[in-house]
């Protein structure tokens, strides 16, 4: 069976929602608190994936993320990169996407965690927004590997999909050009905002500002995985925001994000 | 040594914080003079560090390395041509990011570090001038009950030297009755002379004076606010006296009613229902009206966090699931130099209560799905702030009982010097003092503290180790220990209470009302346990006292003895208040109107009212999604901004049962008539219930009531009429109140004079749902499907916002008749769960011709509409303009699938078929004469309703 381990702290929200899509995926989830990891009453190596799900970890304080981040990085660095070194999967949702980019987890271009790529920062409208954003998947960029998605959790995806976004502090922003020209040649822009036709447009459908419009990435193994949207908040269809005007039955688009880490894990770890 | 650090925006950086200030300056009419705003943020940080631990915090912490850019020491960024204005808290107040900032630097390996301040820096370019730049400080980035301009060098305030004990006696017992009114106005105790002189009776026999911390537990619990003295006492009405308003109408129809899927009514810190064979849920809805009114964002912050922990010390403990928020502001373009003296903006005290609700609701993971926002000039300076909370429980967890012995134990955030009075300040009237003297009752919130205390204390109920819990609200602790050891009695040390700060006289701990505060009772043998539980996730819990049985309230203070008082005197010495009330229907100017050939550009106009418009602004900076179980969101159609009637959630993601929330409330029509007023809220909370398919058999209400000064007569009377409505509407349409609260001094004084609100009566409704899937939301669906009326119509436009859009109220206030309007809805409910309905909305403000317009743009689809159609038999012949804008209660505009099914379905009531959807953009309206009235289209429509909240 897949164990899955979503991590909790201070403002930790969406902790719930988030294990139960990895149940409906088929895993065994559990929540555990980040002071039984940095205790060590759990540790991060007896499960196959690691979930940080959206919330405002430390009242997103100082800048959202970052705290918890910090936290992942000084006090939990020797186990963290034993599970990245034993190839298991890591995804963020939201605020978990916010601390992955802040604790050097992504895009990790270097290679060695040490060095903050890129930020997640204020969105354009300077508030917090609910709405709901088609997304389509990034290109998969050049050279050898780029026939099959980079990203594990997003193998088989097709289309326009739609999740909510729900932040105030969405808006990614490479650190320089050279950085955005290696996520777009690597492939690792997993998704990007669009309308619903899949073309890209401004605000609201790039709800925050984006730079290329990035909504999700992923690393170069593509095992590490953070997004703003919401794939938990959209795991059936009633789930959708006007399911009333056409099907009330079935799975919401954000579940398939959900079966193919659990299937991957499945499969290789 | 402080180290003052400054971070900011790097160049080429978009500077959304500074963006946002220009665009408020720019509301101001200041526009033109500023070129530019940035924003700093400045953070003093204050320990043994050197050099290399700054940069270290810096870079590590404090600033975003890919967007930020920081200074500190005398490298500030004062640049040249820039005006600078900084804003700091002032001494005592809460300052959440200073908790989350010094346990980040820990983690980072820095010890030396002891105190972190922070401190917003504004830079302004532009030709503005000195008072120019006092007055935008002033208007929008600095409330003085807070916060200060920080001049000169900043710093960090010292501690307060730690409390040297001194226990103050209050002589009452040789008083004269103006003395004993001086000692209350002087205690800011809020008593009445009848009170002092109970009090002053109650220590004759005890043979001494009482202590400063007697006084002010008599005081807290004796208020308004925690007493409902008003609903509770005697009032004499129309040649007779009622003995407890609240128990003769309110409580009576529940009582009567008695419906067995009510837990717990009336009784706790929320009403409690069934929801399936599992779990119950509980309701509640509080108002946090006077704080909000000096202090907009704290206030409405810590109104949503205190109407949180209602549920979550419901019981033995519920989890919040859904937050609602209903507001009643001033009008947002009230000119400025017509603002009472000491009153804040209305677009401001938007704009802040908004954000206060935003940064806490969506800090607690609590979806905020339901909710209204209304305007009237009257709500000028008395903004109205409800906020309300559901919550889930286990079956058979609604009931508590401390035990003899038990430990009285404190869980959460420390105790400060912040919201000391907050009771009773808010049971009198606010005037432009109000801010310096009353500045102390207003906090901000910490919901990171509260989310830690809910994830601890929902793990502890769940291992039973606790037996009973209630929340720090009003009062504080003085209200929570006293009720909870009402029966047994109870001593509590003072001094083990934890303090934020040295320097807290030992009354200010007992009556602080500090937010984020719980009381529990624990067995001695499980507090080793429980304690674990908390500091297993960082959060203190203490024990304080215990509970002792013998029916005292004894309190300490390092071994002193301070307060020494029978729990009976005071929980039911209060005498009780008798008033008189009367009503007499005042008369309002009647507008004469004359028919018009074309109502398009009226019913444009009318999208545009401030009570119609869309709300889209506000909600989407609600999470209403978070915990995954939304149904129906607050906005809803083909491009998810059409207004839903009521919010749909399923608290268990494994079920397709859920929870209705609506609520109905009227504030033109209170001018009129409370009587009506109060109907009309019950059935449009109802109505929406039944439009997204509820059923409202299965529905609970809450009543929170909203009044100016019940201590004159008429507001008395207004507020009598009120209740009457409630028992007599509650009990024919058979729906339960569950709980409720008043909030009875909502009046702004002005030298002699005062602006009372309109008299106001929010009802909240919760229905459980069987089957979720059966919603139906208010977006028409297809062209070709046949619109009808469901109600009839009636000549009843007093109130209306027609009315209201022309300048006039107008005296014939719509009614309600509870027995036709239940039989109806019953009616439409069995139809729409066969399924034969495609949308439904119902018709409110604005009457059939807004509802109607509304459905078509939310669809994205035209509408032909034929006003000239069967009338129902008792229906009088009406003219276009009461067709389309009468706001008569019980009337529903439903898009129909099946007309043939639909007809059979609706037997015996008055239906009436308007028209059809059509494929185009025309919103199309013939009148009675069979001529074209409006011809419009829906973009304008919704253009329209969507222009005066689309860029605040």
């Amino acid at each position: 069976m897949v164990k899955v381990i979503v991590i909790r702290t201070a403002g930790t929200n969406c902790d719930r929602e988030t294990a139960f899509a990895f149940h409906l995926a088929g895993a065994e989830t559990e929540l555990v608190h980040i002071n039984q990891l940095v205790r060590g009453d759990k540790n991060m190596n007896d499960y196959h994936i690691l979930a940080i799900p959206g919330g405002f970890t430390y009242g997103d304080d100082i800048a959202s993320g970052k705290i918890l981040a910090n936290e992942l990085k000084y006090k939990l660095e020797q186990d963290l990169e034993r599970f990245i070194r034993d190839g298991k999967l890591i995804i963020g949702i939201c605020n978990g996407f916010q601390v992955l980019v802040k604790a050097g987890l992504l895009p990790n271009l270097s290679g060695d965690f040490q060095e903050i790529e890129a930020t997640l920062t204020l969105n354009d409208s300077a508030k917090f927004e609910d709405r709901w954003v088609y997304l389509k998947k990034g290109s998969r960029g050049q050279g050898p590997g780029s026939r099959k998605d980079k990203c594990v959790w997003t193998k088989g995806i097709n289309g326009v999909m739609k999740l909510p976004v729900a932040h105030g502090e969405g808006k990614f922003i490479p650190r320089t050009d050279k950085v955005l020209r290696q996520l777009k040649k690597s492939g690792l822009i997993v998704f990007e905002y669009v309308d619903e036709n899949g073309r890209r447009k401004g605000y609201p459908h790039n709800p925050n500002g984006s730079v290329e419009a990035i909504a999700g990435i992923c690393d170069p193994t593509g095992r590490i995985f953070g997004l703003m949207p919401h794939p938990e908040r959209h795991v059936a269809r009633i789930q959708h925001p006007s399911w009333t005007r056409s099907n009330k039955d079935g799975s919401g688009d954000g579940l398939a994000i959900f079966q193919s880490g659990v299937s991957f894990a499945k499969k290789y770890l | 040594m402080i180290w003052r650090v400054e971070v900011k925006e790097k160049a080429g950086f978009y500077d959304a914080m500074g963006q946002s200030v220009k665009k408020d300056i720019h509301d101001l009419g200041l526009g033109k003079k500023v070129k530019e705003v940035k924003y700093v943020q400045v953070y003093l940080l204050e320990g043994d560090l050197e050099d290399r631990n700054i940069k270290d915090i810096c870079e590590n912490l404090l600033i975003d390395p890919v967007t930020q850019d920081y200074s500190y020491d005398g490298n500030v960024s004062d640049e040249k041509c820039y005006k600078a204005v900084e804003v700091a808290y002032n001494p005592g107040v809460m300052d959440p990011v200073e908790d989350s900032a010094l346990k980040a630097i820990l983690d980072l390996g820095v010890e030396g570090i002891r105190t972190v301040r922070t401190a917003k820096k504004y830079l302004i370019k532009g030709s503005l001038s000195h008072g120019e730049i006092r007055s935008i400080a002033e208007k929008i980035l600095y409330n003085k009950v807070i916060q200060h301009l920080v001049t000169g060098k900043s710093g960090i305030a010292p501690e307060p030297p730690p409390y040297k004990f001194q226990l103050n006696h209050f002589n009452i017992i040789n008083a004269s009755n103006k003395a004993l009114e001086r000692i209350s106005k002087e205690g800011q105790l809020f008593m009445s002379l009848d009170e002092m002189r109970a009090v002053k009776q109650y220590f004759k026999k005890l043979g001494r004076n009482p202590t400063d911390c007697e006084l002010e537990t008599i005081a807290q619990t004796w208020s308004e606010h925690c007493k409902h003295k008003t609903f509770r006492g005697l009032i004499e009405y129309d040649g007779k006296i009622i003995d407890n308003l609240l128990k003769n109408t309110v409580m009576k129809a529940t009582k009567e009613l008695a419906k067995p899927w009510c837990v717990s009514v009336f009784k706790d810190n929320s009403g409690i229902i069934r929801f399936d064979d599992k779990y119950d849920v509980c309701f509640k809805v509080e108002t946090h009206n006077h704080p909000s009114a000096l202090e907009p964002y704290g206030g409405a912050g810590t109104g949503i966090g205190g109407v949180i922990r209602d549920p979550l010390g419901t019981g033995m403990g519920a989890k919040p699931i859904i937050n609602t928020d209903v507001f009643c502001f001033g009008l947002p373009d009230h000119p400025y130099n017509r603002l009472p003296k000491g009153a804040i903006h209305p677009k401001r005290i938007m704009k802040g209560v908004v954000a206060g609700v935003r940064d806490y609701g969506n800090r607690m993971g609590i979806p905020t799905s339901n909710g209204a926002v209304l305007f009237d000039e009257d709500f000028v300076g008395n903004p109205l702030v409800f906020c309300g909370n559901v919550g889930i429980l286990p079956k058979n967890t609604a009931f508590k009982k401390a035990n003899k012995g038990d430990l009285v134990v404190v869980v959460g955030g420390r105790t400060g010097r912040d919201g000391i009075h907050g009771a009773t300040f808010s049971s009198g009237e606010l005037t432009h003092e109000s801010e310096t003297v009353s500045g102390s009752c207003v906090q901000i919130g910490n919901p990171i503290q509260e989310k830690k205390v809910t994830d601890t204390i929902l793990q502890a109920r769940d291992l039973g180790l606790y037996t009973a819990i209630t929340d720090c609200g009003a009062g504080g602790l003085s209200s929570a220990v006293g009720e909870m050891g009402e029966e047994l009695g109870a001593e509590v040390h003072l001094d083990k209470v934890p303090l934020k700060y040295k320097g807290l006289r030992h009354d200010e701990i007992w009556i602080s009302e500090a937010q984020e505060r719980m009381v529990i009772s624990v067995d001695p043998k499980k507090i080793g346990k429980l304690k674990s539980v908390f500091e297993n996730e960082n959060v203190e819990a203490t024990v304080i006292g215990r509970f002792t049985g013998d029916k005292h309230l004894r309190l300490f203070y390092e071994g002193d003895l301070v307060c020494d008082m029978a729990m009976k005197f005071i929980h039911d010495g209060v005498p009780n208040v008798k008033r008189k009330a009367v009503w007499k229907k005042p008369v309002f100017k009647e507008p004469r109107i004359r028919e018009k050939k074309d109502y398009a550009k009226d019913l444009l106009n009318l999208m545009s009212m401030p009570n119609v418009a869309s709300k889209e602004w506000i909600i989407r900076q609600y999470d209403h999604e978070v915990q995954g179980g939304s149904v129906l969101k607050p906005l809803q159609g083909k491009h998810e901004d059409g207004p839903g009637d009521a919010c749909i959630t399923r608290p268990r993601l494994d079920s397709k049962k859920g929870i209705i929330l609506s609520c109905g409330i009227n504030i033109d029509y209170g001018k009129i008539d409370p009587y009506w007023m109060a109907a009309s809220s019950i059935d449009e909370a109802l109505r929406q219930v039944t439009a997204v398919g509820g059923n409202i058999e299965k529905a609970a209400i809450l009543d929170n009531f909203c009044w100016g000064n019940c201590n004159k007569p008429d507001r008395l009377g207004g507020l009598v009429r009120a209740s009457q409505a409630c028992y007599d509407m509650a009990k024919v349409y058979g729906v339960p109140f569950i709980s409720g609260k008043d909030s009875l001094n909502n009046e702004y004084a002005m030298g002699h004079k005062t602006i009372s609100i309109p008299p106001t009566l929010l009802i909240s409704c919760i229905t459980v749902m069987d089957d979720t899937a059966k919603a139906v939301t208010m977006d028409a669906k297809k062209a070709g499907n046949a619109i009808y009326l469901i109600g009839l119509t009636r000549d009843e436009m007093g109130g209306s916002q027609y009315y209201k859009m022309l300048g006039y109220t107008g005296n014939s206030i719509p009614k309600v008749d509870p027995l036709y309007a239940k039989s109806l809805m019953k009616a439409l409910n069995k139809t729409i769960e066969k399924g034969i309905i495609a949308s439904c909305h119902d018709c409110s403000d604005g009457g059939m011709a807004v509802a109607l317009a509304e459905m078509a743009f939310a669809g994205d689809l035209g509408m032909d509409i034929a006003l000239k159609a069967p009338i129902p038999e008792d229906q009088e012949c009406l003219r276009d303009h009461v067709l389309l804008f009468s706001e008569s209660n019980s009337r529903f505009v439903a898009e129909v699938k099946d007309e043939k099914k639909f007809l059979a379905a609706m037997r015996g009531v008055p239906v009436w078929k308007l028209g059809k959807v059509t494929p185009g953009r025309t919103f199309s309206v013939r009148g009675g004469g069979g001529r074209e009235i409006i011809s419009t289209d829906i973009d304008k429509l919704k253009a329209a309703w969507k222009r005066p909240f689309k860029d605040m």
